[in-house]
């Protein structure tokens, strides 16, 4: 259903207009099935890819197809309409936007305080001291994580993307968030890529997917995962490996 | 009272007919209706030069209002109108006034308001204002309310002043003497676009033991709107003092801050909080991420922003 086609990406460099760096290279790949799991170092072009998906960064080649659509050229608004949602990686906090109102945006109907609550319930939220809250700086990081996750829920869109999910919930254990995935599933019958370095999130994914240095270097099922994780070390850098110390 | 006149007085007043309790509905110069009850009576003033009323609240009025809206639809009037609230000791009230200004003409309709309280020991007042203008003739729709405080002993006054749309010029000076354990909380909340101007000045003198105030100003300037916001605090004794503005400017409008505080005794607490930027790129892409599109989004946050 998501096709992406040597999708490559340049980030602009202000201080040489003719440069840049280059974040993503040649990326090839597809997500048809239920999980898919984005995964691979730090700086290594996930978040960046995500957003590509989203419509925010604009690749500097390459296609993405949707449901065999071309929508390289669409905008963040009109891929959301089309059924791709995105979870960010940092929520974004509104003065004078409730739980609420963010909710109704992302269902696209009017919204019944109980039909907010489900959400908020789904993600560990109890609901009724929530729903009116503001999302501005009196949430903490944790919290408009998972407020953030339950806009996904309420959109229940084909693809959902989700960056880093699990990072900032402590006490929120796996196993609801990775209920939360599985329910979603059911609801859309859709796809879920998911950027993670959760071991247990890698090992709920039917596929797994590993981006490094901008470029796809490894792809499979569950059975890769026991030598991803045997190799956690980057190879290149000479004082971790214990190289020429 | 025509159409226009009604829709006025909802937008100001939130009022669809006449209101219950004591009120006061001045229109075009004149006062066109007046009740006045057991505990509030408003009477006429007879001073020369100083058209208005006063409004007397008996001590002790507890879950009382009083509306004392004011419309302007004749193109060119100009006034200016006195109101002076005494509020007993111990009362608890809500005050609602506000000004709607409809101007098809092209001459200047202006109102100016000066509002005065003298809030009584204990008492305990709300008092939300509404500013609203409209019309497509070429002249100016303009306000200018002044509001003096006073607040006795143990004392409190919350006042919202909101001013959405179509004023094209105001200048909104609010001053306060605070006595001991009086408290303020003021929130102002103002929308400017076109080449309207808004000056707010806000002086509060906290000169009792234990007196607290707190302003907090939400803006949004649009287009090649013009705002300038002043928050003077003087703390005079020990006291808690807050001044707030936080403001989103769009397009080519401009916006000042100035706030100002004045510590003259060591145990004065006083902070002030200015901050003014365009609306944040990533708020926008979150919205247009849940399938709004720009537009769309931006008029969301501002309606937030301003609730």
């Amino acid at each position: 259903m998501l096709e992406l086609k040597h999708v490559s990406f340049t980030a602009k460099d202000e201080q040489n207009k003719d440069g840049g760096k280059e974040i993503l290279h040649d990326v090839n790949l597809t997500v048809t099935e239920r999980f898919v799991a984005l995964t691979g170092p730090n700086g290594g072009g996930k978040s960046t890819l995500a957003k590509i998906i989203a419509g925010i960064y604009q690749p500097t080649s390459g296609q993405i197809l949707f449901n065999g659509e071309d929508i390289t050229s669409l905008s963040i608004t009109e891929r959301a309409k089309k059924g791709i949602s995105f979870a960010f990686q940092q929520p974004v906090r509104f003065k004078g936007i409730t739980v609420k109102d963010l909710l109704t945006i992302a269902s696209d109907k009017k919204l019944s305080v109980s039909e907010a609550c489900h959400y908020l319930s789904e993600v560990g939220l109890c609901a009724r001291e929530y729903v009116n809250r503001e999302v501005n700086a009196s949430l903490s990081g944790g919290e408009l994580k998972r407020i953030e996750i339950a806009t996904i829920l309420a959109r229940g869109t084909a693809l959902s993307v989700f960056d880093e999910p699990e990072a900032g919930i402590d006490l929120w254990s796996f196993n609801s968030l990775i209920k939360v995935f599985e329910n979603l599933h059911q609801k859309i019958n859709g796809s879920i890529l998911i950027i993670s370095h959760q071991e247990r999130i890698l090992n709920i994914a039917d596929r797994i997917i590993v981006l490094a240095d901008g470029r796809v270097t490894k792809t499979g099922g569950r059975e890769i995962l026991p030598e991803l994780l045997s190799g956690s070390r980057p190879k290149t850098c000479a004082v971790l490996t214990g190289e020429g110390v | 009272m025509d159409a226009i006149e009604r829709d006025l007085l909802q937008k100001v007043a939130d009022l669809h007919d006449v209101p219950e309790g004591a009120y006061n509905i001045r229109e075009n110069g004149q006062s066109v209706a007046r009740s006045s009850t057991k505990n509030i009576e408003i009477v006429t003033k007879t001073e020369e030069g100083k058209p208005g009323i006063d409004i007397i609240i008996q001590p002790y009025t507890k879950n009382q209002s009083v509306h004392i809206p004011v419309i302007l639809s004749k193109s060119g009037l100009k006034e200016s109108v006195y109101n002076d609230f005494y509020i007993g000791e111990g009362a608890d009230v809500l005050i609602i006034a506000g000004c709607g200004i409809h101007n098809c003409g092209n001459q200047n309709s202006e109102h100016s308001g000066i509002h005065t309280f003298h809030v009584g020991k204990n008492a305990k007042i709300k008092y939300v204002e509404k500013h609203y203008a409209q019309g497509e003739g070429t002249g100016e729709k303009i306000m200018n309310p002044t509001t003096e405080i006073y607040i006795d002993e143990g004392g409190s006054m919350e006042m919202e002043t909101t001013q959405i749309k179509g004023v094209d010029s105001t200048k909104r000076i609010t001053t306060a003497k605070l006595a001991k354990n009086a408290s303020l909380v003021v929130k102002e909340k103002l929308y400017t676009h076109g080449k309207q101007t808004a000056t707010t000045d806000f002086t509060v003198d906290l000169d009792g033991e234990g007196s607290s105030a707190d302003l907090v100003s939400r803006s949004v300037a649009a287009e090649n709107s013009h705002q300038a916001f002043t928050a003077v605090i003087n703390g005079n004794n020990k006291c808690t003092g807050h001044s707030e503005c936080d403001a989103i400017v769009m397009d080519n409008a401009t916006v000042t801050a100035l706030p100002a505080l004045t510590a003259n005794n060591v145990d004065a607490e006083l902070i002030h909080e200015a901050a003014i930027g365009k609306i944040a790129g990533e708020q926008l892409i979150k919205l247009m991420s849940l399938g709004l599109d720009e537009a769309q989004a931006e008029e969301y946050i501002i309606q937030g922003f301003l609730k």
